[in-house]
């Protein structure tokens, strides 16, 4: 491969490290060049609401790779560094610092940030969000000094916090403007039993309530609520969800819509920009339908599918999706996507902590949600990529075991 | 501290000083060790971490836990000395300890 400038990745994410990481492994001889505005070397983000946030993991211990990475795999890592434009015509990226950097091919890893939302107060000090290392950082060093929390919106982020938050001895409150908690990704069985789980440990979980504003002077000390009431509390986090990095791609004239679109090969229509992770968006044949994941699985695999397409392996990018979520001592796993999904059955008793939800469309299963059960998300995940129809009265019967449904 | 020697698949050998409280997940991804992807970071959610335990070792590292057998149960090319490396968490009892990685992370 005659590539002089390589290849270019905007975003030093879990994506574009994965994207890096596939080049070198399949033999790409080109430049590989890493850039990303954060000042950190490349990490992981879960444990950002998990047990980095409790206290129970060290700094170190994020990094997807250690520094001599990636020296010995030669990709020139520049951190800090913001991209503000892509000049298509010329095939080069424009730092905010004015200097250009050309590529062959380019990668759009460019993710995310927190959900800010126009709420009276919300930049007040003592309102935080959650996306990256630095607002952890911030909001963990808060919490050690913090007796009240409050969270808005109970999706995974912000269970998870409640959950390390508890962990931290801190009182919390977390309200949510749907009926149940988790509503927009987990089945309502599912959602309603983790607002349960939470109540049971102390945290005040508030459904169908809205935040009006946030209350304080010089500092926030509580939300009032659209209904009027008021909650005190010396902090507020927003956790509300992603509002995607897209600027670059919309201002270079590529097709953005609820993400950068992009194929099964992870191509944009411009044939040498290619698109991968939280910020992409693409058709997926199993679901005849574009997805848009925000998942680990995905960044990664998304990552490298980016990373072959630009190599030439012809693959297709059509995932079984999964995805975890820790909460307190419980570990949900969570394998295909709900949507559509006629039919539920339960395996296992909730009230013992351990059970799994299968959910069948047509027959066929499309997903499974489990708690503490790991032969149940292991076997669906297989189930699922076969097209597997399994018998509903057998998949509740316990006494079957799972290995039998993949023969 | 402990010496940790991880084998590939094709026979490759590599000796890590390991630091205590890392996991032998952690250790190879440190020291660059290849064919441990370890794609959930040592949640226990991805079985990308599977290793190995020399039979000379497998007293001192343990039980699998419940999750980790659950998962591991369904692994590809599973055997009873299998483990999910990110669940090994090192110590000075673990000096010398030897791990063989599988064909399929090779
Ligand atoms: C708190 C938290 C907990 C999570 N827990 C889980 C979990 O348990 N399981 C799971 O599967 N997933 C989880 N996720 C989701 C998962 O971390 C994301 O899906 C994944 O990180 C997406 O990777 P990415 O590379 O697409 O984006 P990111 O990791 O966000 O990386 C994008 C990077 O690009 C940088 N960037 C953006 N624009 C520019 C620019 N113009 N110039 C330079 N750099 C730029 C950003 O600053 C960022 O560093 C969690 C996420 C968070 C925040
Ligand atoms: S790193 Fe994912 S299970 Fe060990």
């Amino acid at each position: 491969m005659g590539d002089q400038a390589g290849v270019v990745i905007v975003g030093a994410g879990q994506a574009g490290l994965s994207a890096a990481a596939e080049l070198r492994k399949r033999k790409y001889e080109g430049p590989v060049t890493l850039i990303g505005d954060e000042p950190a070397l490349p990490y992981q983000r879960p444990p950002l609401s998990k047990a980095y946030l409790s206290g129970e993991m060290a700094l170190e211990r994020l990094w997807l790779k250690p520094e001599a990475w990636f020296a010995k795999a030669d990709v020139s890592l520049r951190k800090n560094t913001r991209i503000k434009a892509i000049d298509r015509s010329a095939s080069a990226v424009l730092t905010d610092d004015g200097s250009r950097i050309a590529y062959d091919h380019l990668i759009l890893a460019t993710g995310g940030q927190a959900r800010r939302l126009p709420l009276p107060g919300a930049d007040l000090p003592g309102v935080y969000v959650l996306r990256n290392l630095a607002e952890a950082d911030q909001l963990s060093e808060h919490m050690s000094r913090l007796k009240h929390l409050v969270i808005v919106g109970a999706g995974y982020i912000g269970l998870e916090v409640a959950a390390s938050a508890r962990k931290r001895g801190i009182d919390v409150t977390v309200i949510e403007a749907a009926e149940r908690p988790m509503a927009r990704t987990a089945s309502p069985l599912l959602g309603g039993w983790f607002g349960a789980i939470h109540r049971g440990y102390g945290v005040d979980v508030r459904v169908s309530s809205c935040v009006d504003s946030i209350t304080g002077g010089d500092f926030a000390t509580g939300v009032r609520l659209t209904d009027g009431k008021t909650i005190e509390a010396d902090a507020v986090l927003i956790a509300a969800g992603l509002e995607l990095e897209t600027s670059l791609a919309e201002a270079a004239g590529l097709t953005v819509d609820d993400g950068i679109c992009v194929d099964g090969q992870a191509r944009t229509g411009d044939p040498n920009i290619y698109a991968a992770g939280d910020a992409a968006r693409f058709y997926s044949k199993r679901y005849d339908r574009h997805l848009r994941l925000e998942s680990v699985q995905n960044a990664i695999e998304q990552g490298k599918a980016a990373a072959q397409s630009i190599l030439g392996i012809e693959a297709e990018y059509d995932p079984v999706p999964w995805f975890w979520s820790d909460q307190y001592e419980l570990k949900l796993q969570i394998a295909g996507l709900i949507e559509g999904a006629d039919t539920m059955i339960r395996r296992g008793d909730p009230e013992e902590g351990c059970f799994s939800l299968f959910h069948l469309r047509e027959g066929r299963l499309v997903a499974c949600e489990a708690v503490n059960c790991g032969p149940e998300y292991m076997a669906a995940q297989r189930m699922i990529a076969a097209g597997a129809t399994p018998d509903p009265e057998r998949l509740r019967d316990l006494s079957v075991a799972m290995r039998d449904f993949l023969s | 501290m402990a010496k940790i020697t991880y084998i590939e698949h094709d026979g490759t050998e590599h000796v890590v000083e390991a630091e205590n409280g890392l996991t032998v997940m952690e250790a190879a991804i440190r020291n660059m060790v290849p064919g441990i992807d370890a794609d959930c970071g040592g949640a226990c959610a991805c079985a990308t971490c599977h290793v190995y335990v020399d039979e000379a070792w497998t007293a001192r590292t343990g039980e699998r836990a419940s999750m980790e057998d659950s998962m591991l149960d369904f692994a590809t090319d599973v055997q009873d000395n299998s483990r999910l490396s990110c669940q090994i968490k090192i110590s000075d009892a673990l000096d010398g300890l030897v791990v063989r990685l599988p064909e399929e992370q090779g």
